[in-house]
């Protein structure tokens, strides 16, 4: 760890002591010998590709016809803006964020219930096999519900056959609505999981007296759920929420893996991918990764204003 | 709360068996599809009417074989290596945050805060584009270096929070026999920090594991594809054959580390991913 690092210059503005004593300086300087490394990396490996991306989204730029390079400014985004394709894609991304994020709150909360209460016996048991959808590869599991549901291999259709509209042949990723429904079912599945864990680390924080004094008062069950339980652990269930959203709009592998963006379920992360790599438009590319990485800003701008959310003091650095 | 009554131990009994299903099922399913024989494959049955290894021979010694070994390859060796550097340099960057005082701090947090919202796909054009250039595309550095953004940024938060928790006036009393930050670092704190450090290992093991975005964008052939960016290009022994039962088996391979990192290290993990996350 020989690299040092110069302090950042706008961060001087902290009070500094008449007389620096000798100590502190060497606190200071160690402290960015150490820390200074993993933050040139951080910055190398996203500040610079998300710069060099604004940069090369200016361009009418297509990797097998380098010569024709030309700058075009703005127009790539005028493009993509006046495109329906874009905007449907941010309407699934949308529609896929919204609806596992709810329904993963949901079952979320419930898991987190039960393993708060479940009797010691199985306690360890269960934070075992919650972990286990959590830790396995998002391609794994998006060809298990694949497999599941195709009606080639799958024993979903022969299962449910018994309901209306669902028979042998039914062909889930024929459809828009049916594709989807498999693809937020695979999405939950594994991610839930990691809402469950944040949660019940809240439920932990909710204190027992007020619990047990709301009881005393003859609190319904419900009522306690609504006036002491969910307050007492907004910021766990904020910042769930926060990290879900952002993670959730990103969504990638499972839409690639099952539909590849057929059936009209292209989401904006397999725009970008489809426009760089399968087409090597690396200016249109660009200008569309630019544009994800804005609305990412911006989700978290909407959280962190919109909700009051202190994401250093939730995260433990208030 | 009282004692349990009868009805309320069956209730969460039932809740408890409930997430037991929920977790495993779609497991169970895939293990399951691993060990159909190929008549078996479309029976559309949960379960084979009789085991074979047949899918395990193909993507071990059979035809699918160059595409699987060399991925699974690819796969551990960059997983480790990138959870290897992440961990070593968020190990200084935390300690350095939980322990000195240093104009800064904020900044580094909020950094790997925003790095770890950036949208991976983002980076992927830039880095697709500045690789090809200079020779990393489809190299084993081309993939650890990007792994970085998805690494650090935990490491660092997690490590972070296990480094609060740690009795710092050891260190002090350290420091005061006269050792310095550097020695007292080494011989007091390292010893303490192990656990910590081993379970953000872990954690960082999985996400790096699981990268798909990267492995498919920034590779093209075995020479760094990683397992889930291969088993995205599985293909059938015939055209007329799905390579459904080639990719369970692989499926099933890639699963196993991490099914045995859960079940040794549950506590550690849950430790890690929640102290990192909501209490600091």
């Amino acid at each position: 760890m020989s690299t040092v690092t110069e302090p950042a210059p706008t961060q001087a503005a902290e009070p500094r002591r008449a007389r620096t004593t000798d100590r502190a300086r060497q606190e200071r300087s160690l402290g960015w010998k150490l820390a200074g490394p993993a933050f040139v990396v951080m910055l190398a490996v996203t500040a610079y590709p998300i710069a060099n991306a604004l940069w090369l989204s200016l361009f009418d730029y297509r990797l097998t016809d380098p010569t024709n390079r030309r700058f075009v400014f703005l127009k790539n985004y005028v493009v993509i803006l006046g495109d329906p394709i874009w905007w449907r894609a941010v309407g699934v991304t949308l529609l896929i964020t919204v609806i596992t994020v709810v329904v993963e709150l949901v079952i979320g909360f419930g898991l987190a219930l039960v393993m708060n209460k479940a009797l010691s016996l199985i306690r360890p048991v269960l934070r075992t096999v919650i972990l286990i959808p959590y830790a396995i590869i998002t391609v794994v599991s998006a060809f298990a519900w694949q497999f599941a549901f195709s009606n080639t291999s799958g024993f979903v259709n022969d299962w449910f056959s018994f309901l209306p509209g669902i028979s042998e042949t039914t062909d889930w990723f024929g459809g828009f609505w049916s594709s989807l429904a498999v693809i937020c079912a695979s999405e939950i599945w594994k991610t839930t999981p990691f809402i469950s864990l944040l949660l019940l680390a809240g439920l932990a924080q909710v204190p027992e007296e007020m619990q047990e004094a709301a009881q005393v008062d003859g609190a319904t069950w419900w009522q306690r759920m609504y006036k002491v339980t969910i307050p007492n652990m907004k910021a766990a269930i904020m910042v769930a929420v926060l990290f879900r959203t952002l993670d959730a709009f990103r969504v990638f592998d499972n839409v690639f893996i099952m539909t590849a963006g057929a059936q009209g379920t292209e989401t904006v992360s397999l725009l970008a991918y489809r426009q760089t790599i399968t087409r090597v438009e690396i200016g249109m590319g660009s200008a569309v990764s630019v544009l994800l990485f804005l609305c990412v800003v911006l989700i978290s701008f909407v959280f962190v204003k919109g909700f009051r959310i202190n994401l250093a003091q939730a995260r433990g650095e208030g | 709360m009282g004692a349990i009554s009868g009805r309320e131990r069956a209730a969460w009994l039932i809740g408890g068996l409930v997430i037991f299903v929920y977790a495993l099922f779609p497991v169970a399913w895939i293990v399951s599809l691993s060990f159909k024989s190929p008549a078996d494959l479309t029976n559309k049955k949960f379960l084979p009417t009789s085991f074979t290894k047949v899918n395990y021979e193909q993507i071990l010694t059979g035809g699918a074989k160059d595409l699987f070994l060399p991925a699974l390859r690819n796969s551990i060796g960059i997983a480790l290596i990138a959870t290897f550097i992440s961990v070593i340099l968020a190990m200084f960057c935390a300690y350095a945050i939980a322990r000195l005082n240093f104009p800064g701090r904020r900044l580094i947090l909020t950094t790997a805060l925003a790095v770890s919202i950036f949208p991976v796909i983002s980076i992927v054009t830039p880095l697709f584009n500045l690789w090809r250039e200079i020779g990393l595309y489809d190299t084993w550095a081309g993939l650890i270096i990007p792994y970085l953004s998805l690494t650090l940024p935990i490491s660092i938060w997690t490590l972070s929070a296990f480094f609060r928790e740690i009795p710092w006036e050891m260190e002090q009393a350290a420091q005061v026999d006269g050792a310095t930050s550097w020695q007292a670092f080494r011989k007091v704190i390292v010893p303490l920090a192990a656990p910590g450090v081993f379970t953000t290992a872990i954690i960082a093991f999985f996400i790096a594991w699981n990268d798909f975005v990267y492995g498919i964008s920034l590779t093209s052939t075995n020479a760094a594809r990683p397992v889930p960016a291969a088993l995205a290009f599985f293909t059938g022994s015939s055209q007329f054959e799905e390579p459904t039962g080639a990719i369970s088996a692989a499926a099933v391979i890639v699963t196993i580390p991490v099914v045995v990192l859960v079940l040794l290290f549950q506590r550690r993990i849950v430790a890690g991913l929640t102290n990192g996350a909501v209490k600091g």
